[in-house]
């Protein structure tokens, strides 16, 4: 085979096609500790260790609601914490049948000689810290890249490099028993329309599935997080039918059937714009040879963090609100979502110019 | 993709999933002169061009075979023929709801310092020969790209080139409204596994896919013309369902959802094999979001040209043949082929000639 079959290559197909679910989707909350900071100090919490588990364990004990996840990507300290019955997260994932998954990259740096391209960094000892996750119960893994559209941009170096750094990432995980969640991340910044941001989103895509032959990736044992195709941020909206029928052409060109599911990014959109679109592109009706679900942080997580606001009296009603945001997008993917579940907060942009995790 | 700008759009994308039609596929009649001259001389029938039109004749007009047919091949010679009551061909096919299409590469030539591998000429003046064909009535084009498996074989040029000569040519074709079939053929000979094969073909179509996107070729208005995934021709056989999961395995990982149909080549494949394979791969439960058909040349004609053998009294019994053919590929595309053609002389015949040249 062009595909690297190792040890885990059965486990992996098991793994990624069990993520890819219908009705099913990632929670990303693996937000690193400057990151985390910033969402607490928006609502007036300490960025201590404490507060961070609280936060997470207000999440993964939220009743009912595990059941609309197939996966949870956790920073590396949320892997090794507990609740504060002293229950280890992996161990309340594990048992409501939700996957550990693992971010692994360690951020970007920028790429000389080019207009503030990035490149991701994280290469280092990979196999090996891959190994200690593995042990740990964490069975995929998540590395982001990131690009941008300007006028010149994304240039062929930033897109090779990305790509690249993509795909061995993605043979080093498959090497070491975690399926590889494949981001390339195109970023919304820009007066662009939808047209040049899909145009765009081809080529990055196509791109990082030569990237990946290359490289030997077993593909059944990948999944996509790519950005949803749309117009840029300092462009018109546009509705979700036309983001759905441009997002799903992008990927029909793009992304070989053996990918089992596509886990959309939700980038700056807010709750419910995220879930409107999720739900158009289900609803269309065009062969898709791949499930549509997502791997949301803020499109899932906003209403939740403010309803807390860091008060131990307020995690009921915090958990009913992400409750509501999971049964929303997994009604989503079945293209079943009927509204209404967008509260003032949910309908709030999550966009923030030039954001770096 | 989305860089793709041509007034011909919705009719190439229309005319592609038309190709692609369950139960239908591709008659492939665009042997040079040189190439059915070798055919010709193989039944005693000289190399003239009134025994070439008859042949065509026969096979164009076979009562019944036309409705198993979505397009047929020609070589530029037979876009401009007719019956001999003086209708164009191109006008019977078109009754018969058979898209014309022309075969515009001009053959193979080696690539320097490489071990004998190839590149594929025909690029100059293409667009303006496009456009005369698409007046005389044809809606799509084939060009065909060879590799080959070897110890060192194929190599990254080789691939490269081929890659990028199929997406020079495929963009060129949608500029003139006519619907490229993208050919990347591995050639069968050797000693090699399947898996091997199914390596190699991974490879080669992942960077076809590549450089189609580098060449914003619209994919929803083109096709594919693959091998199929086999053994080497000196390695053991293996059977249909072998070969159907090996080869609907290497499409799944490499060609995207928008591209209509897969029409494969029968290579060097008998008559029965081919439609035998086909039937596997349609047979398949797996995601397959193409449709899976065929371009046969020799795998549909071979019976037909034993039983014509030239002479004008065996029309009708070679015209019997080709019906037999079509009909058995039409339901190897529905995956209910019950192999129970009636074999004529010569169907379970291998077709395979070592290092074959068009």
């Amino acid at each position: 085979m062009s595909a690297f079959v190792g040890k885990y290559a059965e486990e992996l197909i098991k793994n990624a096609k069990y993520i890819a679910t219908p009705g099913k989707g990632i929670l990303a909350a693996d937000e690193s500790t400057g990151t985390i900071g910033k969402r607490l100090s928006s609502i007036n919490v300490e960025n201590i260790e404490s507060n961070r588990q609280a936060l997470r364990e207000l999440l993964f004990t939220s009743p009912n609601a595990l059941s609309c996840l197939s996966g949870v990507i956790l920073f590396e300290e949320t892997l090794y914490q507990k609740t504060s019955d002293g229950k280890p997260f992996v161990e309340i994932l594990e048992e409501n049948n939700v996957i550990p998954g693992i971010k692994v990259d360690k951020g970007t740096v920028e790429i000389a000689g080019t207009n503030g391209e990035t490149t991701t960094q994280g290469f280092d000892s990979l196999g090996a810290r891959c190994q200690q996750y593995y042990k740990a119960g964490a069975r995929f893994a998540k590395w982001r890249a990131v690009l941008k559209i300007g006028p010149n941009e994304p240039s062929e170096l930033a897109i090779q490099q990305n790509a690249q750094g993509l795909a061995r990432y993605a043979i080093i995980c498959q090497e070491n028993g975690l399926v590889p969640i494949v981001e390339p991340e195109v970023l919304t910044d820009g007066p662009h329309d939808i047209k040049k941001c899909a145009a765009v989103t081809e080529t990055v895509l196509a791109a990082v599935y030569k990237a990946l032959n290359d490289h030997h990736v077993l593909l059944e044992g990948t999944l996509l997080k790519p950005n949803m195709v749309t117009p840029g941020s300092d462009s018109p909206k546009v509705a979700p039918e036309v983001i759905a029928q441009y997002t799903v052409t992008a990927l029909r060109r793009t992304v070989p059937p053996a990918v089992p599911g596509i886990v959309f990014l939700s980038g700056g959109q807010s709750e419910e714009e995220a879930t409107q679109n999720l739900d158009a592109m289900n609803k269309l009706e065009v062969l898709k040879p791949w499930t549509l679900s997502f791997s949301f942080g803020r499109a899932l997580q906003q209403s939740t963090l403010k309803t807390w606001a860091g008060k131990k009296a307020n995690v009921g009603k915090a958990q009913e609100a992400f409750l509501s945001r999971c049964k929303a997008n997994s009604e989503a993917t079945l293209g079943k979502y009927s509204g209404g579940s967008a509260g003032g907060l949910a309908s709030e942009s999550l966009f923030v110019k030039g954001y770096k995790y | 993709m989305s860089y793709f700008i041509s007034k011909y759009a919705d009719e190439l994308a229309k005319n592609a999933a038309y190709i692609g039609t369950p139960g239908k596929g591709i008659l492939a009649a665009d042997e040079s002169t040189g190439t059915i001259g070798k055919r010709l001389s193989s039944i005693n029938v000289e190399n003239i061009e009134e025994n070439r039109r008859a042949l065509r004749e026969l096979l164009f007009t076979a009562p019944g075979a036309l409705q198993y047919l979505s397009g047929v091949i020609l070589f530029e010679e037979t876009l401009y023929q007719k019956t001999a009551s003086g209708k164009p061909f191109v006008d019977v096919l078109k009754e018969g709801g058979v898209l014309p299409g022309i075969k515009v590469d001009k053959g193979t030539v080696e690539l320097n310092g490489t071990n004998r591998e190839t590149f594929t000429q025909g690029l100059d003046g293409l667009a303006q020969r496009c456009q005369k064909y698409y007046e005389a009535g044809a809606r799509f084009a084939k060009w065909r790209a060879v590799l080959k498996i070897s110890a060192n074989e194929p190599t990254e040029l080789a691939i490269q080139e081929n890659a990028n000569g199929l997406a020079m040519y495929a963009a060129i074709c949608q500029q003139c409204g006519l619907v490229p079939i993208v050919e990347p053929e591995i050639l069968v000979d050797g000693s090699h596994d399947i898996q091997k094969c199914a390596a190699v073909t991974e490879r080669v179509l992942a960077t076809c896919y590549k450089a189609l996107n580098d060449h914003h070729v619209m994919l929803e208005g083109t096709l594919l013309k693959p091998n199929m995934v086999t053994p080497g021709s000196d390695s053991p056989k293996v059977a249909p369902d072998v070969i159907a999961e090996y080869t609907v395995r290497a499409l799944q990982r490499t060609v995207p959802a928008a591209v209509p149909a897969i029409v494969f080549l029968s290579g060097g494949q008998s008559e029965e094999e081919a439609t035998l394979n086909l039937n596997a791969m349609n047979k398949l439960q797996t995601k397959k979001p193409w449709s899976l058909s065929f371009s046969f040349g020799r795998a549909l004609q071979q019976s037909t040209l034993k039983t014509w053998a030239g002479k004008e009294e065996n029309v009708k019994k070679a015209q019997d043949a080709l019906l037999v053919r079509c009909k058995a590929n039409s339901e190897a595309t529905l995956g209910t082929y019950k192999g129970d053609a009636e074999l004529c002389e010569g169907a379970a015949e291998s077709l395979h000639v070592k290092d074959y040249k068009y």
